[in-house]
Order: structure tokens, then sequence, then C-alpha cells
């Protein structure tokens, strides 16, 4: 398994040093000015070619959003101000396809991401997104061969049309809530992968995310088709360097899992204290589907982030792992919603928060079951670990059942390191630190051994970043 | 240097309630002293406080190990001194594998004075696998422990021989034994016994508390002692314990004047 004695974050030799908050000087070749109107949108619409169809879906999005009041609930957004933020920068003029056409200062930047290390690990298709253009993007001849398309959106758009558009904002629409209005307004990069019936691909997708100019917002787009009988792991790390200035990220993320399908989203953000990191991911699940969100939410000022899965069909299945850590000056608002609209459908909810040096973690959870769906189960476990007196830990449960013949648990405990536990490891001669650390990785080890080894081990890596100079 | 562990004068209470009672001790490297006690006699305050738990508060005396007062530094300082503590009731850690936790234990205590920390001094893998893999086998632990969870889920007898694997692998140099045996079966603490034995020489002493002589068959003690009401009232040789286990604690509780609580 993942997390094996066999595989440290020691053994990879990961340098102690290694730190996120470094940043190039790759020059944007265009970047709009500040704000957001209907010309902006035009501009980026004319820049990228894109469809007229796109262009309509793009306005009418931005319509949306300008009605649309400032998000209430969840996190303080007060300070977010949407007319000083750049909404569309684009890093150089093409996708890039092979390692060797990626410019040297770009290289850099995913030598120090561990790109490379990653290509060498997994046969997959990297996708880098490089500010809001996806600057490489390496697709195996094996994912062709069997007929898997892995490509940024963007791109996708331009090969594939008719499939975007056959999906595209169906699981999420545009009047969904103000930051999926924002991003079908504004949206760029992403990734968009199409698997076609009863392929299973063998090996993660991975894609690196990472912003890179200041002020800039990020607004992904990435829609997923797992197509009957197939399955896919699709696997996003986030690392973003430290600025002053508030910095907005705000992606959708649109999964269809078809009859039979089995998909895997997993996701680790690091995201550096000044982001606020609003996000919305949903999945459909029809007759037998399985969707798994697997959500490690640390780093960002806020993040507000639930994944969702609807289960549309019986046999449907929705399965939401997330961990959350909230440091100081941090707010994570991270939870799971699912919805049972068909019988005999599953679900399955394990929150895991840390919060420490006045950190603030929420779990904010949603669990429906139509009428009429009978036979349902849905199991919520949410566990939070406060590390001292300063720091804050909540739970917002909401439970909407309109149907008798269902069987809901839901559990939450909330805990201190455990004196008892400190005391055993500094016996052995660990410092206080390495043996807090040690139990907070343990804590959240049971969703860690769910990841793909390398993202458990820098999951563990940046547990330990946080954790640096906590006590003593 | 000498390693010796000297107690004078100690006073330990817990939550205000005073439970050793000026206590004075000395364990010698080589030596293998063995402390028995009825219940609630005071003797795994006496091993928390001496590593230094921080429930446990020591209200006077001195503890001298390595030839410094060691009552004022951290458990993992103690730790890394060469004291070791395998405790009555231990701890699990939930998450933690005990291969992961032993070998950042074993860095830790191995590095000694290094203020080196984390990843910079750990031993290396294979070298830390192919001793713990050994030591496992000599305790008859099975190699499906090392990736299980800390202490979690393990039975009592389990437990006890993680201690000693722990004992085993930190090197110390005096020990301190909290009823290791109890909740073993009669093959494990011939198994615990000859393993504790075989670490026993000049470099390590050695503190077994007990309430059985059974343990004290594999592991002769030179010296034995008898702790009651916070103090220890009889020190003497192997003949205590045959004392004890013929006529049980009333004789001496009445030799003292001490009423059951
Ligand atoms: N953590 C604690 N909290 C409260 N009381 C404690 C604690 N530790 C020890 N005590 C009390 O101190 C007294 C001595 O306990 P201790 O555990 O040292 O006895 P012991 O000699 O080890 O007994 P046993 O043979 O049963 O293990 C008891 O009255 C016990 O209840
Ligand atoms: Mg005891």
């Amino acid at each position: 398994m993942a997390n094996s004695e066999t595989n440290t974050i020691e053994e990879l030799g990961i340098s102690k040093e290694y730190q996120y908050g470094f940043h190039d000087d790759v020059k944007p070749t265009f970047k709009s000015r500040k704000g957001l109107d209907e010309e902006v949108i035009n501009q980026m619409c004319d820049i990228k070619e894109e469809p007229d169809w796109m262009r309509e879906y793009r306005l009418n999005a931005y319509r949306i959003f300008k009605q649309k009041p400032m998000t209430k609930w969840g996190g303080d957004l007060s300070q977010l101000d949407f007319d000083d933020i750049y909404y569309y920068v684009k890093a150089s003029d093409r996708s890039e396809r092979s390692w060797d056409d990626v410019p040297d200062d770009i290289k850099k930047t995913f030598d120090r991401l561990g790109i490379p290390e990653a290509e060498r690990k997994f046969l997959a298709g990297v996708g880098a997104q490089y500010d809001s253009e996806v600057v490489y993007h390496n697709i195996v001849e094996e994912l062709d061969k069997i007929g898997v398309i892995f490509l940024d959106t963007d791109t996708a758009l331009k090969e594939y049309p008719d499939l975007v558009k056959k999906y595209f904002g169906t699981i999420i629409p545009s009047a969904d809530n103000q930051f999926a209005a924002l991003n079908s307004a504004v949206w760029s990069g992403g990734s968009f992968v199409y698997v076609p019936p009863g392929v299973k691909v063998e090996y993660p997708l991975q894609a690196y995310f990472r912003i890179n100019s200041e002020n800039m917002g990020q607004f992904e787009r990435t829609l997923i088709i797992a197509d009957e009988g197939s399955q896919v792991h699709y696997v996003e790390g986030c690392t973003a360097p430290t600025y002053s200035s508030e910095s907005l990220h705000s992606a959708v993320v649109e999964i269809v899992c078809m009859k039979g399908s089995r998909v895997r989203y997993t996701t680790i953000q690091n995201w550096a204290n000044n982001v606020y990191n609003l996000v919305t991911k949903r999945a459909f699940a029809y007759e037998d589907a399985q969707m798994e969100w697997v959500d490690g939410n640390l780093g960002s000022k806020l993040t507000m982030k639930y994944p969702s899965v609807y289960m549309m069909e019986p046999g449907a299945r929705g399965d939401i792992l997330s961990i959350a850590f909230a440091s100081k000056g941090q707010h994570q608002d991270a939870g799971a919603k699912v919805y049972h609209c068909a019988p005999h459908t599953t679900s399955q909810i394990t929150s895991k928060s840390i919060s420490k040096d006045g950190g603030r973690s929420s779990y904010r959870g949603w669990v429906d079951v139509a009428k009429g769906a009978k036979g349902c189960k849905s199991h919520v476990v949410c566990d939070a670990l406060i590390l001292d007196k300063d720091s804050r830990s909540d739970t917002y449960p909401v439970i909407e059942i309109g149907e008798n013949d269902t069987n809901i648990e839901h559990e939450a405990r909330v805990s201190k390191i455990g004196e008892e536990q400190l005391f055993y490891l500094m016996s052995r001669g660990l410092s206080e630190e390495e043996a807090s650390t040690m139990i907070v990785n343990g804590f959240i080890e049971p969703l860690v051994k769910e990841l793909p080894m390398e993202y458990a081990v820098e999951m563990n890596r940046l547990i330990q970043l946080q954790m640096e100079g906590s006590v003593g | 240097m000498s390693r010796d562990l000297v107690i004078k004068d100690l006073h330990i209470s817990v939550q205000g309630k005073p439970i050793i009672k000026g206590l004075n001790l000395t364990v010698k490297q080589g030596e293998i002293h063995a402390l028995m006690g009825p219940n609630g006699s005071g003797k795994s305050t006496l091993a928390n406080g001496l590593m230094g738990h921080p429930l446990y508060d020591i209200d006077s005396g001195e503890v001298i190990f390595s030839g410094i007062d060691i009552l004022e530094l951290e458990p993992n300082d103690r730790a890394k001194l060469g004291l070791f503590l395998a405790f009555q009731y231990p701890t699990a850690i939930p998450g933690v594998s005990l291969a992961n936790f032993l070998r950042l234990a074993v860095s830790a205590v191995r590095a000694k004075e290094g203020n080196g920390s984390g990843n910079d001094r750990l031993i290396p893998m294979r070298e830390f696998r192919r001793e713990l893999r050994e030591k496992m086998k000599q305790l008859g632990i099975d190699d499906s422990f090392a990736r299980r969870y800390l202490n979690d889920g393990f039975s009592g007898g389990e437990k006890k021989r993680a201690e000693i694997l722990q004992l085993a692998m930190l090197e110390p140099q005096i020990a301190i034994l909290d009823e290791t045996d109890s909740g073993l079966d009669i093959d494990a603490i011939r198994v615990v016994g000859e393993s504790v034995s075989q670490l026993i020489g000049p470099e390590l002493g050695v503190l077994i508390i007990t309430h059985y002589p059974r343990l004290l068959d594999y592991i002769r003690p030179q010296f034995v002692h008898i702790l009651l009401d916070g103090k220890i009232v009889e020190s003497g040789g192997w003949e205590l314990t045959q004392m004890l286990e013929a006529e049980g604690y009333d004789p001496i509780r009445e030799k003292y004047g001490i009423i059951e609580a």
C-alpha cells in the first residue's frame, strides 16, 4: 500500500528546504487589464478563437454573476475585491506536447515541483497549468491507443467541440452559485478527460496546477466523462508561490460517471496564505457507478469546497474523503454533499480536520435523500483534531430526508492531541514537535493511504512543514 | 563516565496528592534491581516521574543520571541520555506504524548530541530494517507488526513484547520495566525473560517492577526492594521475593504500621 514503512518522505530524498514559495520570471505573453466586463470576456474569446456558443455561454454566465449577491455563508469574503484581479493571463502562445519544447524557465519551475520525477514514475500524461494556459501537456501513446482523451480543456474545445458542448455546464450550471458563474464566464485551462466504454486507465492521470502571476485569478474548468463500465483516477496537486496581495482561485470540476463506471478524483492543495480557494466540484453517478472524491486542503486564506455526488440511479455510490489543515490566519471551510436521488444508493463521507495556531476548520456537510429513494445508506464521520486552545473547529451538518426507509449515520468527534500520546513518543526520544507531527500524520493516515504514493509522501511532507516551529 | 541512576529523597505527587514520599535508590549500570510492592504503593508513579511525565509533579529530591540532575530535562532528553521506561500500559498511536515510529526514535536516540533533527539524522533504511527484523525474530514478534499501528489493537501481551522490542532497539543504559510480565502468557514470559537477560551486561542497569517472581527466574536480580506507601522499606536479595511469595505484604505492613488505604 501507499503508506507502508517502505516509503517515508525521507527515503525519497526530498530535502527539508523544499519550499513552495518560489516564483520565476516567466513573462506572460498577454494579460487582460484588471477587473471584469464584457469587453474583457470578448477579448479573451477572440484570443482563444472560441466558437460562438462558448462566447455566448461566457457572456450569459457573466450576466448571472453580476446579478448574484456576494456569498454570505461559509467564510469571510469581505476582503475579496473582484475589480483587483486579472481574469486572463496567457503565458506562452501554444500548448506544448513534448518536454523538449518547453521553455527553460518553465522547466525550472517544473523541476522544483518535481514533475520530471512524476513523469518517470508514472508513464502517464502530465498536464501542468502554467498561468492560465496549459503550456505543457504530454499524453502518452498508450492513452491514445485505448481511446482516452486527456487534454487541457481549451484544446479539447478545439479538437472535440461536440463532446465538450454536450456535457459542458450540464453538471454545474452557471447559475449554481456565484463562483460557478464567475468561472463559467472566465474559465481557462483545466483538464478534459473522456474514457471510452469499458476502458480502465491503469495509472492516475495527473495535472499540476500553479498560480504564477500576482493578483491573478485562476479559473480552471475540468470536465471528466467516464463512459459505461470505464475506470479512471485523476489526480491534481496544487502548490502556489507566496504573495502579499489577495489572490483568487475558483475552479469548476464536473464529472459524469455513466453506468457501472468508477471515477476517483484526488486533490492535494497547498495554496499560499493569501489565496481564496472557492471551488465547485460535482459528479453525477448513474446506475451502479461509483464516484470517489479524495480532497486534501492545506494553505490558502479561505477555502470553501464541498465536493458533491448526485446519485442519479439505483446502485450508485458516492465516497468523499476530505482532509483539511487550518493554520494561522486560515479558514478551511470544507465538507461534502451527497444527494440520494434514486433508491438503493450509498454514500460515505469521511472528514478529518486539523486546526493549529489559531486556524479554523469547519465541516459543512449535506446529506439529502429524495422522496421515494428507498433503501439508501449514508455514513458520515467527522474527526477534528485541535492542536491548541487558540484554534477552532465547527461542524455544520445538514440532513434532509424525504424518505423513511433510509439508514443514515452521523458521527462527529473532536479531540486534542493526547498528553499520554505525546509523553509516550517523547519518552522514546522524539522532540515535542516530532511527536505531535507524528500524531497528526497518524490522524490523517487512513486518508493518506488512499493517495498515490508520491502524493502520500507530499501530504506527509506538507504536514511536516505546517507543524514546523509550532511547539516548544 | 558512570551512567548510574541515583535517586535521592524523591517526593512525587499526583494531582496534589503525595505518592512517593522520600525515596532513595541507586541503580548502577550492570546491576539488576527488582522493585515490588502492593497495588497503589507508587511503583508506576516513580517510573513515570523518573521519565518526566508532565502529570507527575516532583516536589523535592534529586535524580542524577549520567552525572547530571535530569529532573529539569524533557522526556526526550532523558531518553537520549539513555533512560528507558517499558510502560505498564503502553499508549496506542493510531495511524503511526511501529516501524516508522521506531526508526525515528532510534535515530533520535542514537544521534545523541547531534543538533540535527528529523530527516537529517535518520539511520539508513536498510540498516534499520535488518536490525528490526532480527530483533523482532528474537522476540517472536511477527513481521507484520512492523507495519501495524503502534500499540493500536495490540493484545496485552503484544504490547508488552513491543515494549521490549523498543528496549532492544534503543539500547539504553538504564531501563525500567513496569510490570512487563503482567498480561504475558507463560511462553511469552520466557521469551521476554530470555530476551531481556540477553540484553543484560555491564552496559545495562535494570529496575524491574513486578508482582511475581516468575520473570525474575529468567532475570535474576542482585537487589530486591519493597515499596510501601511511597517509600522503600526493605532492601535485600532474592530471599525477599521468597518471603513475599510465602507471606504476602501483611507482615511488612504490620512491621511499618501501614494500614491499607
Ligand atoms: N495519572 C494519575 N491520575 C490520578 N491518580 C494517579 C495517577 N497515577 C497514579 N495515581 C494514584 O497514585 C497512587 C499510586 O499509583 P501507582 O500507579 O503508582 O501504583 P502502582 O504501585 O504502580 O500500582 P500497581 O501495582 O497497581 O500498578 C494510586 O492511588 C493511584 O490512583
Ligand atoms: Mg503500576
